[in-house]
């Protein structure tokens, strides 16, 4: 095999891109934890946390950067290594919604807790899911994965809408929530922008491996 | 591609050298006033392939061609067709630059002078010189010696040469394996421009240079049982990011073999 040091980079490239994928994990799980339990020093830890992920972000970009540099990659490679450099920033993003969902617990505090709406829970599960998915699809090279993410994202976005619905008729009929509700909003809204990252993941997945670009569907089956 | 407007084709093209098979049914269309690379591994018979294009394998005895070469609908290996002719239509630049030991002027007048050329010749040497962007640099010294020039400059002298002739495809054979990269990019720079007016085809083991010069490339490719043949023909862009053909990726990708 030539190029046999090329490919170990590469190999090593995305096991790091899937070290960040586990990081932003963890942040949006911690975060969640921290709104559930309303417990302040987990909060404080997703928000200092997020340096770490921003940092990873930069140290794959600079090794993508080097290597389009000196390996002039072609083709697939090109291909990896752009979306490789595409995904980090992603998952970078998919971080600071976490920080972001954090901030608002540490804004919220110890206030008079107002019932998280049931679909908050929900739309974290699946905002991981699809999370891991995306990085599975790129590990396997699987755009049937990729596209069932992408699936996803519709019940993801029906679910914001219904607690989006909620939280304003619940803000009609007791305004003394409307505070506490408004910052459940933007939960939803950062949880909403975590599967949309995702469904960018998968896009890249599918430009990997087709080399197509935007929001295109490949058929599940019949590929050339 | 669809729009592809076609100078050359190639059809069912075969060449051998005695009974050694060189280049394998290859039909290639060539895009008027566009460049066209030649990839592939060595032995692939792309300087072969290339070579067809103005007759230069008729100088090799045990060469044979079968197929058909068509330039403008004229199939250039028809019987009434004069080699020579072609090559004033067809001009080539090779590997290694080869000014003829004469002056800068002489090289560049040599083909309009034995063509029969009853112009103005210095003015015909200046517009040559100019196109192929060396003017600036050997205005003042045109009675110098060729050979007193640097590699890039004597490979810009070439082309001045064969512009002198007033040639529509210039066939370029790795023009820039004996150059110093910024010579390279010189050239490579040059034949963008003269691609405005005229038809380019360039053999080239650089993938790099056929990434950044070409508008199509084609790539053929060597295997036990075949010879040259054509394994993909595309825009270079399409070619260089998301290749059709798995042995066009394996190549490119450096991973071939």
């Amino acid at each position: 095999m030539v190029r046999a040091d090329f490919d170990r980079n590469l190999e090593e490239l995305e096991a790091e891109l899937l070290l960040l994928g586990e990081m932003v994990e963890k942040a949006i799980i911690k975060a969640m934890d921290a709104l559930e339990r309303r417990d302040l020093t987990l909060a404080y830890e997703v928000v200092a946390e997020d340096d770490l992920i921003d940092e990873k972000r930069f140290e794959l970009e600079e090794k993508c950067i080097d290597l389009i540099a000196t390996q002039q990659p072609l083709a697939v490679d090109l291909r990896t290594l752009l979306a490789v450099l595409h995904i980090a920033v992603e998952l970078e993003r998919m971080g600071d919604y976490a920080e972001g969902i954090g901030k608002i617990c540490m804004i919220i505090g110890d206030d008079e807790p107002v019932e998280t709406p049931k679909q908050i829970p929900q739309m974290a599960r699946m905002g991981i899911t699809m999370l891991r998915r995306s990085l599975k699809s790129l590990m396997d090279r699987d755009t049937d994965l990729a596209n069932d993410v992408w699936d996803s994202d519709d019940e993801v976005d029906a679910l914001y809408d219904g607690v989006c619905h909620q939280i304003f008729l619940d803000m009609g009929q007791n305004p003394k929530t409307i505070e506490a509700s408004t910052h459940f909003l933007w939960v939803a809204h950062d949880l909403e922008r975590i599967a949309d990252r995702a469904t960018n993941i998968a896009e890249r997945v599918i430009f990997v491996v087709t080399g197509r670009i935007g929001r295109y569907k490949q058929p599940s089956q019949g590929t050339d | 591609m669809q729009n592809l407007d076609p100078i050359l084709q190639t059809r069912g093209l075969s060449v051998y050298y005695d009974a050694k098979k060189a280049v394998t049914d290859v039909d290639l269309d060539v895009a008027r006033n566009r460049i066209t690379a030649i990839i592939g591994p060595s032995g692939c018979g792309k300087s072969t392939l290339l070579r067809c294009f103005n007759r230069m394998n008729d100088l090799i005895p045990s060469a044979r061609v079968e197929g058909q070469v068509l330039f403008d609908g004229l199939d250039l290996y028809g019987h009434d067709v004069d080699p020579t002719e072609i090559r004033y239509e067809i001009g080539m630049v090779f590997q290694r630059p080869n000014p003829f030991p004469k002056s800068i002027y002489d090289n560049v007048a040599f083909g309009p002078r034995i063509n029969g050329f009853q112009g103005d010749i210095a003015e015909l040497v200046e517009r040559s010189l100019v196109r192929a962007a060396l003017w600036d640099e050997v205005k003042d010294r045109l009675k110098a010696s060729a050979l007193s020039l640097s590699g890039g400059q004597q490979q810009r002298l070439c082309i001045a040469r064969a512009l002198a002739v007033e040639p529509r495809v210039i066939l370029m054979d790795e023009p820039c394996s004996a150059l110093d990269p910024i010579a390279t990019l010189a050239i490579e720079e040059l034949m963008r421009e003269l691609s405005e007016d005229y038809s380019i085809i360039i053999v080239t083991h650089n993938m790099q240079q056929a990434a950044r010069v070409s508008h199509y490339t084609a790539f053929l490719m060597v295997e036990e049982a075949r010879v040259g043949f054509l394994v993909e023909f595309g825009e270079s862009r399409q070619i260089f990011t998301n290749p059709k053909d798995e042995r066009t990726e394996a190549y490119i990708t450096g991973r071939f073999g």
